[in-house]
């Protein structure tokens, strides 16, 4: 066992009372159900439930020229965007390859929010650091802070609830801002990574927990990394480690919208995937599902014409749609939906088809 | 954690209940728990031999799949087609309708060889106590 090395969440302690499991995730002991995978991944598209992703890195960079000083680590324009709005960037290296996928909010016109994945912390943090500027600093704020993720349809109202100010309702998609939470400040941006409407948040510690506490009072159900991952896969976002890594670029991966080439900024990788969109695709990430029983895994080997022509990135169950779906890194020609291939789940072939990207989309409501 | 006295046990936590020379299969309560939500089970045709040990099918729930170990040597008679098709059935009752397989015993004294309801309970009990910390 190495659970002795492991970091503990802040809040470890309110996750066991409110009955988590906890495993072993990029070096974190991470609440990985609570009620059960299933239960938590139904509760979040029709109800909300709370994560608490902590375990992600968050860095402040603070500075004249922290906007230019992300702007020459990650692959879009962060520096061009307003107050109050976030994007979906990437860390590559000389290659074009994926380092790490991470979201930059703006939070004034000198100082940023970046999260970056737990396992990539600390190539997050050298990135950024090596190409601050003079008038730029970096803060990591990952020991101080929690970070929840409230998700679902009803995680507006239900944030409103246990608030003293509604100004965080006033947030539209993709667009972030501070907050006064009980006297501390708190970060909220209206983002996610579960298809469904939601808010992160970041704010000290022990409001935190507070705040967790609030919320599972007032209804929310707390959730843990397997919902986590059942609900991305059906919205077809990307893991980094899974569907991203050094060997994908961003066009194959579906992320081009991630990727600034022509605003005459100079970032790792950035001839690299000039000459890679140039080249255009020879794969592209995909969605399958199965036609016939079995669960699609990661690596899982993917057959057409009796040849093996991918493996599977990620894999599992869909709750919603109660079949195994996963993507996978097709061949262009095979790439298109209703194309039929064979999986190999430990040596027996279960029948998948491409489908549309993602396997769900929410209801637009507002 | 539910573990009925008079059923048998395996360390590899299968059951069996023994009424003459029909044995009644499935996995235990412990067992649903650490898998969690149950969404696929592949099981032995009817008619198929299991050797005591040996491979019984596989059951997989949202997290991963696990090799299910036939408690006793047999053929097998019926599978649970039901929870085939419910796999949930397995996490919702474990000893009761979410039972996998029916089979007739070729080796009634193998059943000696099993866990009883007190040495299953010990070693789930220091199961749980190695996967605290």
């Amino acid at each position: 066992m190495t659970a002795g090395t492991l970091h503990p969440l802040a809040l470890a302690d309110l996750h066991r009372e409110l009955g988590a499991r906890f495993a072993p995730f990029a070096g974190w002991k991470m609440p990985v159900q609570y009620a059960g995978i299933i239960e938590e991944h139904k509760t979040v598209r029709e109800q909300a439930g709370v994560f608490d992703v902590s375990h992600m890195g968050r860095f402040y960079v603070s500075g004249a020229d922290a906007g230019a000083s992300i702007r020459r680590a990650v692959t879009y324009k962060v520096d061009q965007l307003s107050v109050g709005e976030a994007h979906y960037a990437l860390l590559c290296n000389e290659d074009g390859g994926v380092l790490d996928d991470l979201f930059v909010y703006r939070l004034g016109e000198d100082r940023f929010l970046v999260v970056n994945n737990a396992a990539n912390v600390e190539v997050g943090r050298e990135r950024i650091e090596a190409a601050l500027g003079s008038q730029a600093s970096l803060e990591d704020q990952q020991a101080n802070t929690v970070m929840l993720a409230l998700q679902g349809p009803a995680a507006r109202p239900l944030l409103a609830g246990v608030l003293d100010s509604h100004d965080v309702l006033t947030l539209r998609a993709r667009r972030c801002g501070e907050f006064n939470y009980e006297g501390v400040t708190l970060f909220a941006a209206r983002t996610g990574y579960t298809g469904e409407d939601g808010f992160e948040l970041v704010l000290p510690n022990e409001a935190g927990a507070r705040l967790l506490q609030a919320l599972v009072d007032a209804g929310v159900a707390p959730c843990g990394l397997g919902a986590r991952d059942t609900l991305r896969l059906e919205a077809a976002l990307p893991l980094y480690g899974n569907d991203l890594d050094t060997n994908t670029n961003p066009w194959e991966a579906g992320l081009g919208f991630a990727v600034t080439l022509d605003d005459g900024a100079e970032f790792p990788g950035r001839a690299a995937l000039a000459a890679s969109r140039e080249a255009g695709l020879d794969r592209k990430l995909s969605c399958l599902q199965a036609t016939g029983r079995g669960i699609m895994r990661a690596g899982c080997e993917i057959l057409h014409g009796g040849q093996t022509r991918a493996s599977m990135s990620s894999g599992g169950f869909s709750p919603m749609l109660g079949v195994s779906i996963g993507m996978a890194y097709l061949p262009i020609g095979l790439a298109d939906a209703g194309t039929e291939v064979e999986v190999d789940v430990r040596g027996k072939p279960v029948p998948a088809t491409v489908v549309p990207r993602p396997f769900y989309r929410r209801k637009k409501t507002s | 954690m539910n573990i009925p006295t008079e059923l048998r046990y395996t360390k590899d936590h299968e059951w069996v209940r023994a009424e003459g020379d029909i044995g009644t299969v499935g996995v235990t309560d412990y067992a649903q728990d650490q898998l969690g939500d149950i969404v696929y089970l592949d099981l032995p045709a009817a008619g198929a031999t299991l050797v005591q040990t040996g491979n019984m099918g596989e059951i997989e729930s949202v997290k991963a799949v696990s090799d299910l170990y036939a408690p006793v040597s047999g053929e097998v008679l019926e599978i649970n087609q039901a929870t085939v098709d419910e796999p949930e059935a397995v996490n919702k009752e474990p000893y009761g309708k979410g039972w996998l397989i029916k089979m007739r015993l070729s080796d009634a004294s193998e059943l000696e060889g099993l866990l009883t309801n007190e040495a299953y309970d010990e070693l789930i009990t220091r199961e749980m106590e190695e996967s605290t910390d």
